[in-house]
């Protein structure tokens, strides 16, 4: 099995009056088909770490490889690119573009491919938003839906163009306890039907301790990891 | 690029109000702008077709620009000459036929020689200076632009048989002449002929009004005692701008001074050049406070759209997707202003062609504002307009660019 990110000692540290110290010596190999919690106190540099894995943000320090590509000499447009094709994301907030629907919010990241016709792409987010309970739905637009919904919407999103890793950020921080396990479930449901690869930051430790493997940061250090499949 | 066309359009769309303001502000820049420009620009046009219709375009007169060139200066190597006096000659142009046929042969225009001689007019006790002008009617009416002035009358009339003469309705009015009266000519040489009026014109210009008198040629030169003499020939030109050329050419030739209308207008020429300086400065300052406005709606609709941009970034969106989003947010607001300011321009330009009034006070009267309809205008305001509103969407819409979407996800809330 190939691994999608492996990262060697990748920190970041921000360059303020103070320098503040978010990712540090964080070296991790996540492959395929795995559902990934990474837990931690807040402030210890749980989302830093995601945004670093997601090409959002730039290390100050270490080496990020995607599929095997080392993603420090990417221009921004190459970068744009990887994280059109190869990564979901998923936030807190739903993040969902307030003008479009929620078929046009899941078509936007495909027209941004243009891989597919534009009446592929609709029939794929109508699939996407039914599959996650959402027919009902497909005209709404964010403002119309619950949080629930909206964040159903931001996952149909993060799955548009198909990408083999899907990162979460406190995908159910701002959800009932409700909603909470309807989207848990989804997340667990793609790696295990789809075979996706899903990084979720989490606070929540009930929920981590039912995905596969644990990854604990302590001040931007891993301090503890476990259930890494063999061979990793 | 029609995902972008696409978001730009719901941006714009979704803050109606204020799109709308920014659309009007640019308008009204454009708006005004044509109309400013349609006003100067034929305001100008209007003067210089004056300046054109009224001038000979070139005028050749029996004078030299400088004076006859002495043998003293020929024969030693330093002179100095005071004291010299032009020549007491008073036949005119020398040689006046020859000088006509070699014209005749390659002039692209048309032209009439005269005669032009001081002189007053007297009616029942009452006296007014005159040029009196002996001229050839059928070639003088190719040429002067009274032709289309005459109130009563025409050149033709002068030669009906015994001595006619055309004056100007002001000038009838001063000796309280009218059409079929004769008036008395005097001339500088002290010999008087009597004329019958069987025209008058009224050009506008007060000096032509009041101060000239038409002859014919055989009459003016026994007036002025100068058999067959002409002092002046007086060229119109198929193309006014071919002026300067002509004019050197008849000059070199003929020996004589020819003045083209530039020359003679030389100050008024410059003013305009200033004007138009002026008039494009207030213009570009119009489309500068329009771009202003442009650019506070990009830049607070990318303040608001600050977390969208987070979110498209992280989508996938490239910083030059997003500095292109919001420039054509930009181009859009100065496009749909830049049409709605060419109805805004064109309905001012059509009120103000509208306007009619009366100065006569003046001399030259005017009866309706000078308007130029021009394409050029309208291209020349949305271009600025276009550009402006290009400028002003890119300034924020590369800040916007710029912004790490890290900072915003975070800072959300």
């Amino acid at each position: 099995m190939t691994s999608l990110i492996e990262t060697t000692d990748l920190t970041r540290i921000l360059h303020e009056a103070v320098p503040v110290t978010l990712v540090r010596d964080v070296t991790l190999s996540i492959g395929e088909r795995e559902f990934v919690a990474v837990t931690g106190p807040s402030g210890s540099g749980k989302s830093s770490l995601l945004y670093l894995l997601g090409l959002l943000d730039r290390p100050t320090a270490g080496t990020l490889k995607i599929r095997g590509r080392d993603a420090e000499p990417m221009s921004e447009k190459e970068r744009a690119v990887t994280r059109l094709t190869n990564i979901g994301f998923v936030f807190q907030f739903h993040f969902l573009l307030p003008e479009f629907t929620a078929r046009e919010n899941v078509e936007i990241p495909m027209r941004k491919l243009a891989r597919l016709t534009r009446a592929e792409m609709r029939e794929r987010a109508t699939g996407l938003l039914s599959s996650l309970g959402l027919e009902d739905h497909l005209h709404k637009r964010p403002d119309q839906l619950s949080g629930g919904q909206r964040q159903r919407v931001a996952v149909a999103r993060a799955l548009a163009n198909d990408p083999p890793l899907i990162l979460a950020d406190e995908p159910t921080g701002s959800l009932d306890s409700k909603s909470s396990e309807q989207v848990f479930a989804i997340l667990e449901a793609l790696v295990n039907e789809r075979g996706k690869t899903v990084v979720a930051v989490t606070h929540d430790l009930d929920m981590a301790a039912r995905m596969h493997r644990r990854i604990h940061l302590v001040d931007g250090r891993i301090s503890e990891e476990e259930g890494a499949k063999p061979g990793f | 690029m029609h995902l972008i066309l696409d978001i730009a359009w719901t941006h714009i769309a979704g803050r109606g109000r204020q799109t709308f303001v920014a659309i009007v502000g640019v308008a009204v820049g454009v708006g005004f702008s044509i109309a400013m420009a349609a006003l100067m620009q034929g305001g100008q046009d209007d003067f210089v077709r004056q300046l054109v219709d009224t001038m000979p375009h070139v005028e050749v007169s029996d004078e030299q620009r400088s004076a006859r060139r002495q043998p003293a200066e020929d024969v030693f190597e330093v002179a100095a000459i005071s004291g010299l006096r032009p020549r007491d000659d008073r036949r005119g142009i020398i040689n006046p036929t020859a000088a006509q046929s070699w014209l005749e042969e390659w002039m692209p225009g048309r032209f009439a020689a005269r005669l032009n001689a001081e002189g007053v007019i007297r009616y029942s006790g009452r006296e007014v200076g005159a040029v009196v002008i002996g001229i050839d009617p059928e070639r003088e009416e190719s040429v002067s632009p009274i032709v289309e002035d005459f109130r009563e009358g025409s050149f033709a009339a002068l030669t009906a048989g015994g001595n006619n003469v055309v004056i100007g309705d002001t000038m009838a009015s001063r000796l309280g002449a009218g059409l079929g009266d004769t008036i008395t000519a005097v001339s500088s040489e002290g010999l008087t002929r009597n004329f019958k009026i069987v025209g008058l014109f009224h050009t506008g210009t007060t000096a032509r009004d009041e101060g000239e008198a038409y002859v014919l040629q055989k009459n003016a030169q026994i007036l002025s005692n100068r058999p067959n003499a002409i002092n002046r020939i007086s060229i119109k030109l198929d193309d006014p701008n071919a002026a300067p050329a002509i004019a050197r050419r008849v000059e070199a030739e003929l020996g004589y001074k020819a003045v083209a209308w530039q020359e003679a207008n030389e100050s008024i020429l410059e003013a305009l050049v200033v004007r138009n300086i002026i008039m494009y400065t207030v213009v570009a300052a119009i489309m500068l406070v329009a771009g202003f406005g442009i650019f506070n709606i990009i830049s607070t609709i990318t303040h608001e759209k600050a977390r969208d941009i987070a979110i498209m970034k992280s989508l996938g969106f490239s910083e030059a997707d997003m500095r292109r989003l919001f420039v054509l947010e930009g181009v859009a607001i100065g496009g749909a202003g830049s049409l709605l300011g060419w109805a805004l321009g064109f309905s001012i330009t059509y009120a103000l062609s509208l306007v009619h009034f009366e100065i006569a006070a003046t001399g030259q009267e005017m009866t309706r504002l000078p308007i130029a309809w021009s394409a050029l205008h309208y291209l020349i305001a949305t271009a600025s307009a276009l550009g402006s509103a290009a400028i002003a969407g890119y300034l924020p819409a590369r800040r916007a660019a710029h912004l790490n979407p890290v900072d915003i996800i975070r800072g959300a809330t």
